[in-house]
C-alpha cells in the first residue's frame, strides 16, 4: 500500500499537477468571495469562516477531479489491478495519497486565509485545525470514491461536483459551525458535538469507500 | 430465446384498481367530506397530499438504497431494476413535495422557501438523487452505470441521516425565525385524521404500481437491447 501512495506522491512531485491547480481554486475562492463583501461592514468577520470553507470545497472537489488522470494513460490502472495488492487496499492507498495532498492546499489556504482576512491567533484554534482535518479525511474518502466513478462516465468534470457537494453537506456545515466559535474564542469542547459528527462521517465515508471500490474498478 | 411476453398479473390489475378508488376517495375527502382548518383556510388542505407525498418519498428512496445493495451482492440486474425505477419515482414525489410546500408556504408563512432544516434536507434529498439519474444516463455501458449508480445508491442512503443531523443542529443554533408545524401533530379533528390516512394510502399505492409499471417497462427495454445487440451479432 505504501508503494502506491509513495507513487502518487512521487508523480504530483515530478508532474506538480494536482497540488497548484488545488491551491490556485482555492486562492480564487477567497478572492471572489472577499469581493461579495462589503469590506466595511462587521459581517465580513463573521463571514470569514464561510469563505475559507467555501474555499476548501472547491479545491477539494475541483482538485479530485485529477486523482485517477494518471493511471488512464497507458492503462496504467490494470496494471495496478494485477498487482498482488486487494482492492480495497488500493483505494486506502490513493485515498491517503489525495488526503496528503488535501492537507498541503489546507496548510497554505489557512496561511492566505489569516493574512487575507485578518484572523486574531487565539490559542483555541486547535477545534479550527481539527475540523479541518476531519474535514480534509471525509473529502477524501468519498471524493476517492467519486472520483472513480466519474472517470467512467462521460462528463466526469461535471459529474463529480453533482456527486461530491451533496454528500459532504455535513462537513462543510461543521467545519462552518467549528471554525466561527473557535475563531471567536470558544474552548474545544463547545464544538464536541460538531467534531463528533464530522468524525462519525469521516468513519462512514472511509468504510464505504473501502467496500464499495471493487465495484467501481471491476470490469 | 426471447422470452414471451407474459400476461399482465391478476394481482397488478387489481393493485391498479385499488389505487384508483382509493385515490378517488382520498381526493373525494379532500374536497367534500374534511372540514376547512380555521386558522389556515383552504390553503391547508395541500397538505393531505404534501406529507403522504414526502413519506412515499422516503419509501421510495429506501428501496432505491435496498435494491442497490442487493444488486451489488447478488449481481442481479432485477434489483438494479427495482432500484432504478424506485429511484425516478422518488425524484418525481420529492419533486411534488417540493412543489406542494411553496404553495402552502407562501400564504401561511409569507415565503415561498426558508432555509428551515427539514425543507434543506429535502432539497439535498432531491440533489442526491438526481444526481444518481443523471449518472445512468452520463454512462455508456449500462452495466457499468448500474454500479456506479448502485454505489451513490449506498453511500446516499447511509449519509442522510447524518445530513439530516448536521442541518437540524445548524439550524437550532441560529434562532428559528420560523416555527414549523407539521400536518401530524396539528391535526387534532379526527375527520383529518381520516382523510390524510386515505391520501397516504392513495399515494402509496399508487407508488407501488407505478414502480411495478416501470421496474417491468425498464425490464423490456434491457431485453430490448440485448435482443438488438444477438440480432447484430448474427447479420
Amino acid at each position: 500500500m505504501w508503494e502506491l501512495v509513495k507513487k502518487d506522491l512521487l508523480l504530483e512531485w515530478r508532474a506538480r499537477e494536482i497540488l497548484p491547480a488545488l491551491l490556485l481554486i482555492g486562492v480564487l475562492s477567497l478572492l471572489i468571495l472577499n469581493f461579495s463583501f462589503d469590506p466595511g461592514l462587521p459581517l465580513r468577520r463573521e463571514a470569514a469562516p464561510r469563505a475559507f470553507w467555501v474555499a476548501l470545497l472547491f479545491a477539494a472537489v475541483y482538485g479530485f477531479g485529477r486523482a485517477f488522470v494518471a493511471e488512464q494513460y497507458n492503462d496504467a490502472l490494470q496494471g495496478i489491478l494485477l498487482s498482488p495488492v486487494s482492492r480495497g487496499t488500493i483505494y486506502l492507498a490513493k485515498m491517503v495519497s489525495t488526503l496528503i495532498h488535501l492537507l498541503v492546499a489546507d496548510v497554505m489556504l489557512i496561511a492566505l486565509f489569516i493574512l487575507f482576512f485578518d484572523v486574531p491567533l487565539r490559542i483555541h484554534c486547535w477545534s479550527w485545525l481539527l475540523s479541518t482535518l476531519l474535514a480534509s479525511i471525509g473529502l477524501a474518502a468519498l471524493g476517492t470514491l467519486f472520483s472513480a466513478v466519474a472517470m467512467g462516465t462521460r462528463a466526469r468534470e461535471v459529474m463529480l461536483p453533482l456527486l461530491l457537494i451533496p454528500l459532504v453537506i455535513p462537513l462543510f456545515l461543521g467545519g462552518v459551525q467549528v471554525t466561527e466559535r473557535s475563531l471567536a474564542g470558544q474552548p474545544l469542547g463547545l464544538t464536541a458535538t460538531w467534531l463528533h459528527l464530522m468524525a462519525t462521517f469521516d468513519v462512514v465515508a472511509v468504510v464505504v469507500g473501502w467496500i464499495l471500490f471493487e465495484y467501481v474498478i471491476d470490469y | 430465446m426471447i422470452p414471451p411476453r407474459k400476461p399482465r398479473a391478476i394481482w397488478e390489475r387489481f393493485l391498479a384498481l385499488v389505487a384508483g378508488a382509493t385515490m378517488v376517495m382520498a381526493i373525494g375527502a379532500i374536497f367534500l367530506y374534511v372540514p376547512t382548518d380555521r386558522v389556515q383556510g383552504v390553503v391547508q388542505r395541500i397538505f393531505y397530499f404534501h406529507v403522504p407525498l414526502a413519506i412515499v418519498t422516503f419509501v421510495a428512496f429506501g428501496i432505491t438504497a435496498v435494491g442497490s445493495a442487493f444488486y451489488l451482492w447478488r449481481n442481479d440486474p432485477k434489483w438494479d431494476q427495482r432500484a432504478h425505477a424506485s429511484a425516478e419515482l422518488g425524484v418525481l414525489f420529492c419533486t411534488l413535495v417540493l412543489i406542494t410546500g411553496p404553495i402552502w408556504a407562501k400564504p401561511i408563512w409569507g415565503t415561498w422557501w426558508t432555509w428551515d432544516a427539514r425543507l434543506t434536507t429535502t432539497l439535498i434529498l432531491w440533489l442526491i438523487y438526481v444526481a444518481y439519474l443523471m449518472l445512468r444516463n452520463l454512462t455508456s455501458d449500462p452495466e457499468q452505470g448500474a454500479r456506479y449508480a448502485a454505489i451513490l445508491g449506498i453511500v446516499g442512503a447511509l449519509d442522510i441521516p447524518i445530513i439530516n443531523r448536521s442541518v437540524y443542529w445548524w439550524r437550532t443554533i441560529h434562532p428559528a425565525v420560523l416555527v414549523t408545524r407539521e400536518g401530524g401533530t396539528g391535526l387534532t379533528d379526527p375527520r383529518m385524521q381520516l382523510t390524510l390516512l386515505v391520501a397516504f394510502v392513495a399515494l402509496l399505492l399508487l407508488f407501488f404500481w407505478l414502480l411495478k409499471l416501470r421496474t417491468s417497462q425498464v425490464q423490456l427495454e434491457a431485453q430490448l437491447a440485448e435482443t438488438e445487440r444477438a440480432l447484430l451479432q448474427m447479420s
